[in-house]
C-alpha cells in the first residue's frame, strides 16, 4: 500500500480512523528513503530507528517528514552537507524543529543540500550531486536539493527547507512542488546554520498549497533565541486558508516576463513564458485583476550582483566558526592556526572557498564602500521599487527560472547573461523579506516548471490564498515524480 | 621619570571594562566569575552553528548611562557590528562590537590631576563581548569559554593626555566612575580593566604629530604608567640621536619581566577587520523616554560630591578626597549628614576610626555593623556631655566587638567614669576623709593602696575608670 503520495489531512484523517499506524507510515517513508537516495542521492542520514508518536488532533501528528540537513538536530548528524562537520551531532534541535516535534512530527531523514546552503544546483554536497527524480540527467536546482528530490518522489508529505536567494522555490519548480517562504522572522532561525543572516528564511517545501500552510503554522513561533523573529500567533494560514480572491490584484513585471526582452530566446524559454501567460488567464477567470508593470531595467540588472557581494560577505564572517576546535573533525598540525587553516581548507568545497573570497574583498577596508555599501544601497532601491508594487497589488507573480530543471552536465558557468533577470529574481523575495510561495505551472518537455506568487510582509495569508486559489484552477497539486524519458 | 621632558607627549587610552550583570551581553550564560572552566557557559558562547545573540538591556542600558555621564551624544538606535578575524579565542570567528554607531560619542569628563581640573575628550564609548582565555602551559593551551561573550564597555579617548601621571588620574577616576554607576567591579586584579595605549611626541613649539605608537593590553594602572615613561624615553632617545624614523606607526606589547615594550606588529600588517552591521540584532530605538529613566538612575558623582563637601560642610581637600574615594562610604557619610550628624565630626569619625575598622575587619562598609544611626547614639551622646570623647571612642569599638548598641554602653547608670576632673574630685574627698591611712601609706605601708582603689569603686559604684582611678591616685598619694 501506498500512502505517502497523499496530503498531510488526509493522512492525518487515515490515521485517526486508524486506517494506517505512524508505524507503518515511518517503515515506509524509511523504505522510500532508502531507494530514493539509491537513485537520486538525496540524503545525508536516514534516521532507522525513527519512532512513532502518539496520534493526536495535531495535523502532523504520526507523519513522516524530512529535515534539510543544515537545521541543528538533537542527537543526530547534522552536516550541513559538509566536510567540515561531517561528524557533527549537535546537542539541541533548532526551534523549528522542536517546534514541529512538540506537535508529534516524526523526522525520518535528513536531506542533502548544496553545502551550507551555498549553491543553486544541489551538486556540492559532500555527499555528491542530488538527481531530479524526473530526470536523473538533471538537477534539482538548490540548495534545498534533497528535500525537494524527496518530498516530489513521495517519500512523505514535507520536508524542510531554507531560502537565502530562491533555495526553496527553484528546486520546487524543477521538482514539480510547493516551495513556501514565509515573511523573514515569522519562523525563528535558532539552529539554522546561517549562511546569509539577513537573507535566511526557513521554509516547507510540499505538494500542495494547504499541507505548506498547516506546516508554517507548526514552524513558527516569536523564539527569545531570535530576535528578528516575531509574534504571528494571531495568524492561522491553515484555518484561513481560501479559494475566493475576487477582486484581489496581481501584477506582473514586463522586464521579466515579455518575451521581447530576451532575443536569443529558445523554445523552451518561449514556451515557459507563453505557459506562464496561460496561467495568469486562469487567474482572470477567478476574479482578479492581473496587470502589467515596469520596473528600471537598469536596476533589475543589478539584482545578481547585489546578491552575490551581500550573501558571500555574511557568508564569510558567519562560516568562520568553522575551524575545528569546537566542533567537526579537528586536523592535527604544528599549531593551532595551522589547524583552523588545515580544516577549512581540506574541508570546504571550491565553491564556496570562491564565494567566501568574493565575501572577502567586498568587505576590506578599502573596496567596502565600493562593493558591500553600494550593494546595500542597491537592495534598498530593488525592495522599494518592489514596496511600491505590493501599495497597488497584493502580489507579484512571477515566472521561475527560464523553464524546467536544466541538464547536470551543462556547464553551469556558461550562464546565458540576457536570461540572468528571470533565474535571479526571486532574490528580491529575500532582500525585502517577502512571503513567496512557488506553485507547479505544468510541464514543458514533460518536466515541470514553477510560478511564484509574492506578497508583502506580514501578508502571507493572502498570497498562500493567491496560491491555493490558482492552484485550484490547475491540476498538478500532488503530483509525484516519474521519471521520464527526454 | 616625573622631571620635564624634552619632549611633549602626546596620549590616548583605551580602556576595557567588564560590565556587572547577571548574564552575559548576547546569551543567557552566567556573567560571574567562575573557577570552574567552561561552566559559564551556552551554544553560542562557543560559536555553535546555527546560535543566535539576543542582546542583554541591562548591559545596553549601562552603556547608555556611562555614555551620559561622560557627556556624550547618544544615537537614536542602538545597533552592534561584527569585527572579523581569526583567532583561538574567538569561537564565532568575528567580535561583536559597536564600530558604525558607538552607543555615545564626542564626550568630555573632568577629571583631577594633582588637584588641578582638566578636561578629557572622549572620542567613543562602545559596547562589546569579550573573548575566552587562553591558558597555555607547556606542552598544550587551553581555552576556557566562560570570559567569551562578558560584556565590555570600550571607551577612547582623545590623544588629549600629556603625561602618565594625567593617564592615571584619568583612569582612576573612571574607575570610581564605573564604581559609583554600579556598572562594574571595576578591578583590575581580577582582569576586569585592561588598557591600550596610544602615544606619540613631538616638540613643544610644533604643531606636527609624531609618529603614533599603540601598547595593547596594559592590564594594570601601575604598568600603564611605566609604559607611558618608558616610551616618552624611548622615542625621545631615539628623537634626539636623530633616528627618529626608527620610531615606526605599529602595535607593541608591554613586557612585566624586563619593563619594556615589544613590537608585536608594524601598521603595514594590520588586520583588516572587516566591521559590518551584525545582521542578527536588529536595531532598536534609544527612546528619550528610556535615556531619562537611566539619567533619573545616574548617582551624583565623586568629583561633584568632593565639591559640596568641602564647600558646604567646610571639608579640607584631603578628608574630602578620602570619603569620595568609595561611593559605599560617601553614602555613608551622606547618611550621617541626614541624621543631623555634624558634618566635621561625622567626617572625623570616618576617617579617622571607621575606615581603620574596615580595613581591620576586611569588610566593606555595608557590612559594618555601626550604621550612621548607631553612630549618631554616639555623637550625640558626646554632644550632650554624657561621654567624653575617650568613652567615645571606647564605647565605639565596644559595640563592634559585641555587635551591640552603643546605648548600652552610654546611659548614665553603667557608663565608666572615664573624666579626670570628675574623678580627681570623688578621690580628693575620699583621701579627705581617710587621713590615717594616708600616714600609714606614707610609712611605708604600701599595700594600703588596693584600699584606696577599693574605696573609690565603693564611692562609685564600681564605674570609676580603673586605671584612671590608679593614675590619680598614685599622683596624689606621691605627693
Amino acid at each position: 500500500m501506498n500512502y505517502l503520495n497523499k496530503s498531510i489531512t488526509e493522512l492525518h484523517n487515515l490515521l485517526i480512523n486508524k486506517e494506517v499506524t505512524s508505524e507503518e507510515l515511518i517503515k515506509e517513508a524509511l523504505t522510500k528513503s532508502h531507494e530514493v537516495n539509491a537513485k537520486y542521492n538525496a540524503f545525508v542520514t536516514i534516521l532507522d530507528n525513527a519512532k512513532p508518536t502518539e496520534i493526536t488532533d495535531d495535523l502532523l501528528s504520526g507523519i513522516p517528514f524530512g529535515i534539510k540537513d543544515n537545521y541543528s538536530t538533537k542527537d543526530i548528524l547534522s552536516t550541513g552537507s559538509s566536510n567540515t562537520l561531517n561528524n557533527y551531532v549537535p546537542f539541541f534541535d533548532a526551534t523549528a524543529v522542536a517546534n514541529l516535534k512538540k506537535h508529534n512530527a516524526v523526522p525520518v531523514n535528513k536531506t542533502a543540500m548544496d553545502e551550507f546552503g551555498l549553491g543553486g544546483t544541489g551538486t556540492t554536497a559532500h555527499t555528491g550531486i542530488i538527481k531530479n527524480p524526473w530526470d536523473p540527467t538533471r538537477m534539482c536546482a538548490g540548495s534545498s536539493a534533497g528535500s525537494a528530490c524527496a518530498v516530489a518522489s513521495g517519500v512523505y508529505p514535507y520536508a524542510l527547507g531554507s531560502d537565502t536567494g530562491d533555495s526553496i522555490r527553484k528546486p520546487a519548480a524543477y521538482c514539480g512542488i510547493v516551495g513556501y517562504k514565509p515573511t523573514y522572522g515569522m519562523i525563528s532561525r535558532y539552529g539554522l546554520f546561517p549562511f546569509a543572516s539577513s537573507l535566511d528564511h526557513c521554509g516547507v517545501l510540499t505538494r500542495n498549497v494547504t499541507d505548506a500552510a498547516i506546516v508554517v503554522d507548526e514552524m513558527k513561533s516569536k523564539d527569545d533565541k531570535d530576535m528578528t523573529s516575531w509574534d504571528s500567533s494571531n495568524i492561522n494560514l491553515y484555518k484561513n486558508l481560501t479559494k475566493d480572491i475576487k477582486n484581489k490584484k496581481v501584477c506582473y513585471i514586463k522586464e521579466i516576463c515579455d518575451i521581447n526582452n530576451y532575443p536569443n530566446a529558445n523554445q523552451e524559454l518561449k514556451k515557459h513564458l507563453d505557459n506562464f501567460y496561460q496561467t495568469l488567464e486562469k487567474l482572470k477567470e477567478i476574479g482578479v485583476e492581473v496587470k502589467e508593470e515596469s520596473v528600471d531595467k537598469t536596476l533589475l540588472n543589478a539584482l545578481a550582483s547585489v546578491y552575490v557581494v551581500i550573501s558571500c560577505a555574511e557568508a564569510t564572517s558567519n562560516l568562520s566558526n568553522l575551524t575545528g576546535i569546537v566542533f567537526g573533525p579537528r586536523k592535527d598540525s604544528t599549531n593551532i592556526f595551522e589547524t583552523m587553516k588545515k580544516h577549512r581548507t581540506e574541508g570546504f568545497s571550491p565553491l564556496i572557498k570562491r564565494r567566501f573570497i568574493i565575501g572577502s574583498y567586498v568587505l576590506q577596508s578599502e573596496n567596502q564602500e565600493r562593493y558591500f555599501r553600494n550593494a546595500q544601497r542597491v537592495r534598498r532601491l530593488l525592495v522599494d521599487e518592489w514596496l511600491k508594487l505590493f501599495t497597488k497589488y497584493d502580489a507579484i507573480i512571477l515566472p521561475v527560472s527560464t523553464g524546467p530543471a536544466k541538464k547536470l552536465d551543462q556547464n553551469e558557468t556558461i550562464k546565458n547573461e540576457e536570461n540572468t533577470i528571470l533565474e535571479e529574481h526571486l532574490q528580491i523575495g529575500n532582500f525585502g523579506g517577502f512571503p513567496s510561495i512557488t506553485i507547479p505551472n505544468g510541464f514543458i518537455n514533460n518536466l515541470p516548471v514553477g510560478i511564484n506568487i509574492t506578497g508583502n510582509r506580514y501578508n502571507d495569508q493572502t498570497v498562500l490564498n493567491i496560491a491555493y486559489a490558482l492552484e485550484q484552477q490547475m491540476n498538478y497539486q500532488n503530483q509525484i515524480a516519474r521519471e521520464i524519458n527526454n | 621619570m616625573n622631571e620635564k621632558t624634552k619632549y611633549k607627549a602626546v596620549i590616548g587610552l583605551e580602556m576595557h571594562c567588564e560590565l556587572k550583570s547577571n548574564s552575559k551581553v548576547f546569551s543567557s550564560a552566567r556573567n560571574s566569575f567562575n573557577e570552574i572552566p567552561n561552566d559559564n557557559i551556552m551554544p553560542l558562547d562557543m560559536g555553535f552553528p546555527g546560535t543566535l545573540p539576543v542582546t542583554n538591556k541591562k548591559c545596553v542600558s549601562d552603556a547608555i548611562k556611562m555614555a551620559l555621564v561622560l557627556n556624550c551624544q547618544i544615537p537614536k538606535y542602538m545597533t552592534f557590528d561584527r569585527k572579523n578575524y581569526y583567532y583561538p579565542d574567538l569561537p564565532k570567528g568575528y567580535q561583536i562590537t559597536q564600530f558604525y554607531n558607538p552607543v555615545g560619542t564626542n564626550g568630555h569628563i573632568t577629571i583631577e590631576v594633582n588637584k588641578e581640573k582638566k578636561d578629557v575628550l572622549i572620542h567613543d564609548i562602545h559596547l562589546e563581548e569579550d573573548a575566552a582565555s587562553l591558558d597555555h602551559y607547556d606542552d598544550i593551551s587551553c581555552i576556557d569559554y566562560n570570559r567569551c561573550g562578558v560584556p565590555l564597555l570600550e571607551l577612547v579617548t582623545e590623544p588629549c593626555l600629556s603625561t602618565a601621571e594625567e593617564a592615571v588620574a584619568f583612569l582612576e577616576h573612571m574607575r570610581n566612575t564605573y564604581r559609583y554607576c554600579d556598572v562594574s567591579e571595576a578591578d583590575s586584579k581580577k582582569g576586569q580593566i585592561r588598557c591600550d595605549v596610544n602615544i606619540s611626541i613631538m616638540d613643544y613649539d610644533s604643531q606636527e604629530l609624531g609618529t603614533k605608537v599603540e601598547i595593547k593590553n596594559v592590564n594594570s594602572f601601575g604598568a600603564v604608567y611605566d609604559v607611558i615613561n618608558y616610551e616618552i624615553n624611548r622615542q625621545s632617545t631615539l628623537k634626539d640621536l636623530g633616528r627618529y624614523n626608527e620610531v615606526e606607526q605599529e602595535t607593541r606589547r608591554w613586557d612585566e619581566e624586563t619593563k619594556s615594550t615589544i613590537r608585536m606588529r608594524s601598521k603595514a600588517d594590520a588586520i583588516d577587520y572587516k566591521y559590518f552591521p551584525e545582521p542578527n540584532i536588529p536595531p532598536y530605538e534609544i527612546t528619550s523616554a528610556w535615556i531619562n529613566e537611566i539619567k533619573s538612575s545616574i548617582p551624583i558623582l565623586p568629583l561633584e560630591r568632593k565639591n559640596i563637601y568641602m564647600t558646604k560642610y567646610n571639608l579640607n581637600d584631603y578628608d574630602a578626597s578620602i570619603i569620595i574615594k568609595n561611593k559605599a562610604i560617601s553614602d555613608y557619610y551622606e547618611e550621617c549628614l541626614k541624621l543631623n550628624i555634624n558634618p566635621k565630626i561625622a567626617a572625623n569619625w570616618v576617617i579617622t576610626q571607621i575606615i581603620g575598622s574596615l580595613n581591620e575587619l576586611d569588610i566593606n562598609i555595608n557590612d559594618f555593623y555601626l550604621t550612621p544611626n548607631l553612630l549618631k547614639q554616639i555623637t550625640d551622646a558626646i554632644e550632650k556631655n554624657i561621654i567624653s570623647s575617650k568613652q567615645a571612642k571606647e564605647i565605639y569599638q565596644k559595640s563592634i566587638d559585641e555587635q551591640k548598641e552603643p546605648k548600652n554602653f552610654i546611659s548614665i547608670e553603667n557608663s565608666q567614669i572615664t573624666d579626670e576632673t570628675a574623678l580627681q574630685k570623688i578621690i580628693t574627698n575620699i583621701l579627705n576623709n581617710n587621713q590615717t591611712q594616708i600616714e600609714q601609706y606614707k610609712n611605708g605601708k604600701t599595700n594600703l593602696f588596693d584600699y584606696f582603689v577599693g574605696q573609690v569603686m565603693k564611692e562609685t559604684r564600681g564605674k570609676a575608670n580603673p586605671t584612671l582611678t590608679k593614675e590619680i591616685l598614685q599622683k596624689e598619694l606621691n605627693k
